[in-house]
């Protein structure tokens, strides 16, 4: 995702390969998209506890597949799961950070965060429907803008990626014929426009094509100094995405409406919400097999909710609001050993 | 004549007689161990099919005739079509054979008939090291350095000039003009295979009988000529060999084709849009795919093992033919 936090984050994860595992270490697959900052986290737990975590970063649909076969002590995904899904397998969810989504775009003379668009709006540009930016809908939301009369060109992800299931997710919600048409999934069949692949390839093509438009991780944007548009959220606001815009939407979320915390934060009330934001999961299974493991998973997480906020920070991922954390804790106390107590004593 | 003769058939058994006795069993060993690698060659390709089939066949029996015929690719309604991907992969391992065969026999020729001695070595080893150079650097020098300023210097250009045209219009006209597209991934593909065809057609021009060349041009042939008439036939089913060797290669790359091939799943008329092959798809979304969806991945790459097979029978049925003439 970023490339240099990334290399960072590989480096800590290759020292992590060379040392010993020990007996206390767990071991955990799945989303690539947390993986720096659980690999930064990873080390400082470590050097204060002395217990690793080896994570594998295969993707969420590994992840989930890994934790089913119990081959894991967790696994992580960037979509939560259903209901349905997690009471088949016996699993707890539970998210750890979240990121945002944001649309950039290349137009000569447009400085970042003037640009206003609507979901439909975005929609109906992916959709192939709106071609140009000086289509009159466009127009209206933007007085005293002065848009091109040029050819958009949208540029998605063409790898499969949870980045793209958020995206599609908010298209379903806010627009009923890109829901109909497309839906939302890891790979979508783009009726228009260009793929590039991860979001150093959305970023280059971007950059490359006068008149295009992208979507890319916040941070993504923000290191690479792309042009950012504004998205109109539920209450009708255009908040700037940053950090508190991401976390708007996290306080204003009804966590609990699913279970596993299982909802989209994708849409969510609140004028300072920001409308593409979504958090990653991890999935632990409910009756451990070995206590001492999955106690050591909690812990480690947390530890990471304790301590872990400013590495989040820094490598630009959003931590969760308290009030969530408590829940967690809440759901944590299903996690039962053979006894039939929950692993982790009262925090 | 016959002293001769005998003194061979003498030496022959003198060799056979000093081969019997301890030995005997190191070459049984020797051939068990040769026969086992060859049968193990065998057993890995028929492995590697029997999985890719078994797994791509839910996708075989959903979809019949019509995986190959359609154009579809669509996660949501789990309908599944190859015909984008595998015209992708055609279109763009011909035109990196159009482009890359012409210099590499170029290069070839260059290095063995008209290069000075001293620039033989350095030249040939820069060629090979190209066929070290990962993939992914190919691929990432395509997005990021080859791609803008081809947009600039050649599709802009291009399509300007061409807009509207019957025919042409529509073969050169980019809709995208970013640079990346079917004739981007071909331009990347033939500088991929440029090292691989170029030093198995100079060894082989290398390996033909200097006498051939001396005498052509002992009867006046031009250079050209004795390229054009000695050497090229001389070699010529090597040669072909050498570009299947390239075009399988061409078939199957995939990091490189993935970056720079534009990645959409439409069929197009213009060879400056973009496009995706079959390897490019199955890296673009193996990683996250499950059911369906994996069975139909799993069938693309059934079909581009047909597709190499049937590149390697028909290079077969010309080497053949080549020989006959």
């Amino acid at each position: 995702m970023k490339p240099f936090t990334y290399a960072l984050a590989l480096g800590l994860a290759t020292a992590q390969l060379i040392l010993p595992a020990r007996a206390a270490d767990i071991t955990g697959a799945g989303a690539t998209f947390p993986f720096p900052v659980y690999s930064k986290w990873a080390e400082a737990y470590r050097k204060e506890t002395g217990n690793g975590l080896n994570y594998q970063s295969i993707g969420s649909g590994g992840g989930i597949k890994q934790i089913q076969a119990k081959t894991v002590d967790f696994g992580a995904t960037d979509a939560p799961l259903k209901g349905a899904a997690l009471e088949k397998d016996g699993l707890v969810q539970f998210p750890t950070v979240m990121g945002g989504v944001v649309t950039v775009v290349n137009i000569a003379g447009l400085e970042p965060g003037k640009l206003k668009l609507t979901g439909e709006l975005v929609a109906d540009i992916y959709a192939g429907k709106i071609t140009k930016w000086s289509d009159p809908k466009i127009a209206a939301l933007n007085e005293g803008l002065k848009l091109p009369d040029a050819t958009i060109t949208p540029v998605y992800r063409s790898d499969a990626s949870g980045t793209t299931n958020i995206f599609t997710t908010y298209l379903s919600q806010v627009s009923e014929p890109w829901k109909k048409e497309y839906g939302a999934a890891t790979t979508i069949s783009w009726p228009a426009g260009q793929g590039g692949k991860g979001n150093e390839g959305v970023t280059a093509t971007v950059k490359q094509v006068p008149n295009a438009i992208g979507y890319v991780e916040s941070a993504y944007a923000k290191q690479n100094k792309l042009s950012h548009t504004l998205i109109q959220n539920k209450a009708g606001k255009y908040p700037q995405p940053d950090d508190k815009a991401f976390q708007a939407a996290a306080a204003s979320a009804d966590w609990k409406a699913q279970p596993g915390f299982g909802i989209s934060l994708t849409n969510q009330a609140g004028d300072e919400a920001w409308p593409i934001t979504a958090a990653t999961f991890i999935l632990v299974h409910k009756d451990a097999a070995d206590a001492a493991k999955s106690a050591e998973v909690l812990k480690f997480f947390n530890w990471a909710y304790k301590n872990g906020d400013k590495m989040a920070s820094e490598l630009d991922y959003v931590p969760l609001p308290d009030n969530v954390v408590a829940q967690i804790h809440e759901e944590w106390k299903q996690v039962k050993g053979k006894d039939g107590k929950p692993v982790l004593g009262s925090m | 004549m016959t002293t001769l003769t005998d003194q061979i058939a003498l030496a022959d058994t003198r060799g056979v007689a000093r081969r019997q006795g301890p030995s005997r069993g190191g070459d049984a060993v020797f051939r068990g161990a040769a026969y086992a690698s060859a049968l193990l060659v065998l057993l890995v390709l028929a492995g590697i099919l029997g999985s890719i089939l078994y797994g791509g066949w839910p996708a075989f029996r959903e979809f019949g005739f019509g995986f190959l015929t359609s154009s579809a690719w669509n996660i949501g309604t789990e309908q599944y079509g190859a015909l984008v991907a595998v015209i992708g992969t055609l279109a763009s391992a011909l035109l990196a054979l159009v482009i890359g065969v012409p210099i590499s026999l170029g290069i070839a020729i260059y290095l063995t008939q008209l290069c000075p001695g001293w620039a033989r070595k350095p030249v040939g080893m820069t060629i090979e090291l190209l066929a070290a150079v990962p993939s992914i650097i190919y691929g990432m020098w395509g997005l990021f350095i080859f791609a803008p300023l081809f947009a600039r210097f050649v599709q802009v250009p291009v399509s300007n000039l061409v807009e509207g045209m019957p025919l042409v219009g529509t073969l050169f006209y980019a809709r995208v003009p970013s640079g990346v597209g079917i004739l981007t991934a071909g331009i990347i593909l033939a500088i991929m295979i440029v090292p691989f065809v170029a030093s198995i057609a100079r060894d082989m021009l290398d390996q033909i009988p200097t006498i051939l060349r001396e005498s052509a041009y002992g009867i006046g042939c031009t250079t050209w000529e004795v390229v054009r008439h000695v050497l090229v036939p001389q070699a010529s089913v090597s040669i072909i060999g050498a570009i299947m060797l390239g075009l399988g290669r061409a078939l199957g790359e995939t990091m490189a084709v993935t970056f720079v091939i534009g990645n959409a799943n439409r069929l197009s008329a213009s060879i400056f849009d973009p496009g995706s092959t079959i390897a490019s798809r199955i890296a673009n979304e193996f990683n996250e795919a499950d059911g369906m969806q994996l069975n139909a991945l799993m069938a693309l790459g059934c079909i581009l093992f047909v597709i190499t097979f049937i590149v390697l029978i028909v290079a077969r049925l010309l080497t053949r033919r080549a020989k006959v003439a």
